[in-house]
This record gives structure tokens, sequence and C-alpha cells, in this order.
């Protein structure tokens, strides 16, 4: 998978939600767009990720 | 031939030159721009100038006073930007500054959303002054902005955005700014925009406390709509708060990708 640019291979089956949790991310904070496409937040534990998927996460810091 | 001098149109011979339209109309004027450009230098008039003239420290009437404001703007580009709405969602440290960019910029119509009051630890780095300390953050910038440029119409909703009202309240706008401070709270409102209002941008931002270099703040364009503004890492936090330069820096950042997206132009 292709994910911010760089390459990672997933090994077993795994839904958006846990994949983005596994990389540190917290979901609260994040945006994500897979393959051209926006998920909705609502979306991510129904997602099964492929290896030949493209994400793009864009997260938030706190400050304004 | 036509002129545009301080907003009303004047018919002139072709082949008369700055300084002898200034000798004509306003002799005593001490300030010459010329189509957005403030100069001395003589030159021959062409069919559409714009030229505007003034007397330092004399109040222009107020029939000549928005053409005055307007005048070191980009031929061309003020028309567009007046016609433009944009709302800024959150009004601290970004989203006052942000919005009095774009009240100098001439920005027609303005929507300010925030919820809360003016405090005195906001002053280190929000557009507010000892005057307003108490009162709505949305009535004291609309204050500031009548006394900037009253020729802008500003809506104000003194509301907490949420899921439940974000639809209602922006969903006539086409460029969104969100300028909170929460990071949940940002991702929440370009969450909901990038998934239900595919006509709109979204121009956010992300890291912008401490006092690290300037030049790692930049702005980046994420998805269809999305453009995110800041440099991605520095939080607040304990032992690193916001502060004037770097706040104002990311503001300007949003504020100008604004008024590019006005202009029609999507790359950051």
């Amino acid at each position: 998978m292709r994910v911010n640019g760089e390459n990672i291979e997933i090994t077993k089956e795994t839904n958006l939600y846990e994949f983005l949790t596994k990389q540190g991310y917290n979901t609260l904070k994040i945006a994500v767009e897979l393959n051209g496409d926006i998920v909705p937040k609502s979306n991510y534990k129904n997602v099964t990720l492929k290896n030949d998927d493209t994400i793009e996460v864009v997260s938030f810091v706190g400050g304004g | 031939m036509n002129i545009v001098f301080n907003g009303n149109i004047i018919y002139e011979k072709e082949g008369i030159s700055l300084i002898e339209f200034k000798e004509k109309y306003m002799a005593y004027a001490d300030v010459i721009i010329l189509n957005g450009f403030q100069t001395d230098e003589d030159c021959i008039l062409k069919n559409n100038d714009n030229v505007t003239m003034l007397k330092k420290g004399v109040m222009p009437s107020e029939d000549v006073l928005e053409s005055l404001m307007m005048s070191r703007h980009t031929p061309f580009v003020h028309e567009k930007v007046k016609k433009a709405f944009v709302a800024i969602c959150g009004l601290g440290g970004l989203g006052s500054n942000i919005a009095v960019m774009l009240a100098r910029t001439g920005v027609g119509k303005l929507l300010l959303i925030d919820f809360d009051v003016v405090e005195p630890s906001n002053l280190n780095r929000q557009s507010y002054y000892i005057k307003h300390l108490g009162m709505n953050k949305t009535d004291a910038l609309k204050m500031q902005i009548e006394e900037i440029n009253p020729y802008i119409e500003v809506i104000t909703k003194n509301v907490l955005l949420n899921e439940n009202n974000v639809g209602e309240i922006l969903k006539d706008c086409n460029i969104v700014c969100e300028a909170f401070d929460n990071p949940v709270y940002k991702a929440e409102i370009v969450n909901y925009i990038i998934e239900n209002m595919p006509n709109t941008k979204i121009i956010a931002s992300s890291g912008m406390a401490g006092y690290e270099s300037s030049n790692i703040i930049k702005t980046e364009k994420k998805f269809k709509n999305l453009y995110v503004c800041g440099d991605g890492v520095y939080e607040a936090r304990q032992g690193r708060g916001l502060m004037a330069p770097r706040v104002n820096i990311c503001a300007g950042h949003q504020a100008n990708m604004i008024l590019r997206i006005i202009l029609g132009i999507y790359e950051p």
C-alpha cells in the first residue's frame, strides 16, 4: 500500500480503522482519502484494505 | 476615451498625460495612484485607466472614499473580491486576523462564527483590544471591520459549530476557513465539508505554535477541496504557547489562499 507516499505492506486482512490506529493516528483528528475518494468517518471500520490501495491521511494538531 | 477618476468615469481627449490630467482635475493632490500603483512619473493616459488622487489629511466625501480605499488593489481583482463570500469558523488567533486581512482586501461578505468572548489571554495574538474584553468575539470583530472597511457586509453567528448545525449555517458558502484551536473540532468540520459539500473549498490550519522557523509554515493542497496551512507539527501544548508572529504567518497563508481561490487560482 502507499500511505502518504510511503510503501507499507499489510500481511493480514485489516480494516481502515484498525490500520490507522495501529499506525498511531488518532482517528478523531484526521481526514482520510482512499484511492482518491474521501472516506466518511463513520465508514472507517467498514473499509477493508487491499495491498494496492493508496491512502492519504491529513492530521490536525492543536493551535489557532 | 474614458478615464475612471476617483470612482467616476470622465470623458477625456486622447493623448492627455497623467500630470496634465492632475493639473486639470485636482492640482492640489499630493498622491497619485494609477491602476493600483502609486506614482509621480508622467505618462500618456490610455482608455479605461483608473486614476485616484488624494490630498493627505483631508477626509474625502463619502462617495469617493470607497474608490480611494480600493485604489491600491490590482485592477480587476477588486471586482471579483467584492463579490466573494467567505465564512470564518473560529475567531481566535487565526480567524480574527484572517477576517481583518480579508476586510482590508475588500472581500464583500464575511460570515464570522464563534461562541466565545474576548478575554485577556487572547490579546497576545488575536485581533482584539482591551476595550473588547468581555464582548462576544463576533461583535468585537464586526466593530473593527466597520472601522477598517465599512463597505463590507458582516454577518455574525454566536454559536459553537458542531455536526448538527454546521450544514445549515454554512449552506450558501463556497469558501470556508477553518480557524479553530482544538484539533478534534478542526477534523470534524473538515470532514463534514469534504464529505457533504462537494462545491465548497475549505482552508484549514495545522501547526503554528511556538517560535520555530517561519519558513516551515506552508500551504498544501490535500484532496480535491481541502487546503492545509501550517507546519503540520508544532501544536500548542504545555511549554509551547501560541505567539503572534507564527499565528499571523499561518493566518496570512490562509488569507492568501482564500484570495487565490476567489480569483480562480487553485494551486497553493
